[in-house]
């Protein structure tokens, strides 16, 4: 048999049939469903008059337009309340598994589906959310679709899909002290830009991905979408074992072993071909934060914004647009650039590891006066792990606020937006114009940079604080 | 979704040269609480289009009435970014039925194909030259034609070939979507659950 990769193996396996010049159908395991772009889906199924036609393989919740405080009471701005009723109206509808708001398994639909074992390796995972690539992270191959595609998955459990191209990246060697899979994250975007992974699914390998957490990898496989990937997923192996083993959804028993066995026959054959290959090494990456509208627009802390010198045509002006959202000049150093916001949360870093690195960072520490910060958990269940470990009354002593679980200032749908002018550094995925909010200005980077800029004021290496 | 039919379109075209045109610029979060696919024209491009005040930005493409037409010319990597199709919605609400770039973002171009909206791909050279055009003359008209998958620059009978998924092109000249063919296929999908089980 030809050798393969992770990725074929599962695609192929999933293949229900091929069309014709066209593209696959790819049966799908499990699908997510969250309140904005679901609704539009569930009215076609209904104009159609059909019914959901695997709603025991799908589960939603409520988390792009939800608050993050108060959620015991009505949410108070009419349309969200509605879009998250309609949720409920159609989970209810259809028997969908509903963790809405005040459940104990309510959060971030890229948080939940790990947490309870919902995310398998060998799965094929879809959500009207461009982050879901982020369960890749267990060897599924999960990928973000659009409101007719929900609706396609819907109706037949299955989706039209072409099947895009492999493309490996390794990282070799180790990471250095204070660099985290956000940074990787950002240094390979930096590197291959927002389009480098377009028509690909990702594989990450290498020594300094396989020594990643769990949650580690979710980070990485979470931003793959950054770099115009469809996804990104990573061999499983024991780290995934053990974090899936017990889980509300994970096999038990027999099942177990069965899963197991097919688990271990996933990873990529030794001579399996990949369309595209990147190596970097770990031992170039530093704390990473960006300058510009889009996740490539990333630097080394220590480093400059680039001067744009050997830029020309709408490069250049695409470049000095996004410079001057900014507020900033080409050639300027980014460390010690003040700084109003910072955002801790979202489905990139709002995992109970990411709190507690967080937390461990502004132990004994205060926040500067002149930022705001927000800290938001991604789940009922990461919101009660920061509870009971304590890292609740670490943050408040620190001067934090601990909000409640949703997406919140990831995507300023609800409340939670960066007033006009301000720089937030935010440890969520996106910097693009507007994203935080009209005119809010976005510095991506990792927990710990961002908890090393919450306590000065301004942009700072992490490191320094480290060793401190 | 139910769109029209896309054969042949000819048209001026509306210039937007801008690199990475990711889909929270084409349509901000705050607009996706709709629980219907309508109304998203209006705020096709929000905050690009208007101020804070809500008054139009005289600067913007979309508010020089020297620019009209079906098709958008944009910049490369177009349409990157969030998954939301209220993107593609709000374009072809807006009235267009054409994006031509040199390249677009994976998630996009499936809900383009999705609702009737053609993706046009063309090289950079060529992205170029449509862009000058536009530029010399804004009552410039360029033909896409969906059969013969080609787009033409009707002012210098410069033509240029483009890919598309030969069973989405018959869906877009269809005006047929896909859920149709995935539900008649509801007992091969049983099949498949039973024999992976
Ligand atoms: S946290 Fe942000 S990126 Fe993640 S699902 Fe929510 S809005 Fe999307």
């Amino acid at each position: 048999m030809a050798a393969k990769t992770l990725f074929d193996k599962i695609w192929d396996s999933h293949v229900v049939r091929q069309v014709e010049g066209g593209p696959d159908v790819l049966y799908i395991d499990r699908h997510l469903v969250h309140e904005v772009t679901s609704p539009v889906a569930f009215l076609g199924l209904e104009n159609r008059g059909l019914k959901v036609f695997r709603p025991q393989n799908t589960i939603a919740t409520p988390d792009h337009n939800v608050p993050t405080i108060d959620q015991h009471l009505a949410i108070q701005e009419d349309l969200s309340r509605h879009q998250v009723d309609m949720l409920t109206k159609n989970c209810g509808k259809h028997g969908i598994q509903l963790c809405g708001l005040n459940h104990p398994w309510h959060g971030i639909v890229h948080v939940i589906g790990p947490e309870l074992g919902i995310t398998q390796p060998g799965r094929t995972i879809v959500c009207g959310d461009s982050h879901t690539s982020t369960h890749g992270a267990f060897g599924a191959v999960a990928f973000g679709i659009g409101t007719s595609e929900v609706e396609m998955v819907l109706a037949s459990q299955c989706i039209l899909q072409p099947k895009p191209k492999r493309m490996r990246i390794t990282v070799d060697g180790q990471l250095k002290k204070g660099v985290t899979a956000k940074d990787i994250a950002l240094y390979i975007i930096s590197q291959i830009t927002t389009s480098g992974g377009t028509g690909h699914f990702i594989e990450y390998a290498g020594e300094a991905i396989r020594s990643l957490t769990m949650e580690g990898r979710m980070t990485l496989c979470n931003m793959s979408i950054e770099s115009g990937a469809r996804g990104g997923l990573i061999a499983p192996d024991e780290t995934t074992f053990e974090y899936i083993k017990g889980r509300e959804f994970a096999p038990k028993g027999v099942e177990w072993d069965k899963a197991l066995a097919y688990w271990k026959s996933l990873p990529t054959d030794e001579n399996a071909v990949f369309d595209t290959e990147f190596r970097f090494d770990a031992a170039d990456i530093e704390p990473m934060i960006t300058y510009g509208t889009n996740p490539g627009m990333g630097t080394g802390v220590t480093q400059a914004i680039p001067t744009g010198e050997e830029l020309s045509g709408s490069d250049l002006l695409t470049f000095q647009k996004s410079l001057d959202y900014m507020g900033y000049k080409p050639g300027e150093k980014m460390l010690g650039k003040p700084i109003d916001f910072v955002f801790v949360g979202s489905c990139t870093n709002g995992r109970i590891e990411d709190l507690r690195a967080f937390a461990a960072f502004v132990k004994g520490k205060k926040k500067a006066d002149n930022v705001t910060a927000w800290i938001v958990p991604g789940s009922k269940q990461v919101e009660r792990a920061a509870q009971e470990e304590g890292l609740v009354d670490i943050l408040t002593e620190a001067g934090f606020k601990f909000r409640q679980p949703g997406c919140s200032a990831c995507l300023a749908m609800n409340d939670d937006k960066i007033p006009e002018g301000k720089y937030a550094v935010s440890t969520s995925n996106r910097n693009f114009e507007g994203r935080q909010g009209p005119g809010a200005r976005t510095l991506l980077a990792s927990p710990l940079t961002a908890a090393a800029a919450a306590i000065t004021g301004v942009v700072t290496d992490p490191r320094e604080l480290l060793d401190a | 979704m139910a769109y029209d039919k896309f054969s042949t379109l000819i048209s001026t075209a509306i210039p937007l040269p801008v690199e990475n045109v990711d889909t929270d610029q084409i349509i901000p979060a705050r607009f996706l609480k709709a629980v219907e696919r309508k109304g998203f024209g209006d705020n096709l491009f929000r905050d690009w289009r208007y101020d804070r005040q809500n008054q139009p930005k005289p600067d913007f493409v979309l508010n020089d009435p020297t620019y009209t037409g079906k098709m958008l010319i944009a910049g490369k990597n177009f349409g990157s970014g969030s998954s939301r199709e209220h993107a593609a919605w709000a374009l072809y609400d807006f009235g267009f039925r054409v994006v031509v770039s040199s390249f677009f973002a994976d998630i996009f171009k499936n809900n383009a194909l999705n609702n009737g909206l053609l993706p046009v791909v063309v090289t950079p050279g060529f992205l170029q030259k449509l862009l000058d055009t536009v530029e010399q003359n804004p009552k410039a008209e360029f033909k896409v034609d969906l059969e013969s998958q080609s787009i033409v620059n009707l002012t210098t009978g410069e033509s240029e070939n483009f890919e598309i998924n030969p069973y989405k092109k018959h869906c877009l000249i269809n005006g047929l979507d896909d859920i149709d063919y995935l539900v008649s296929l509801k007992d091969d999908i049983t099949e498949f659950e039973k024999s992976r089980l």
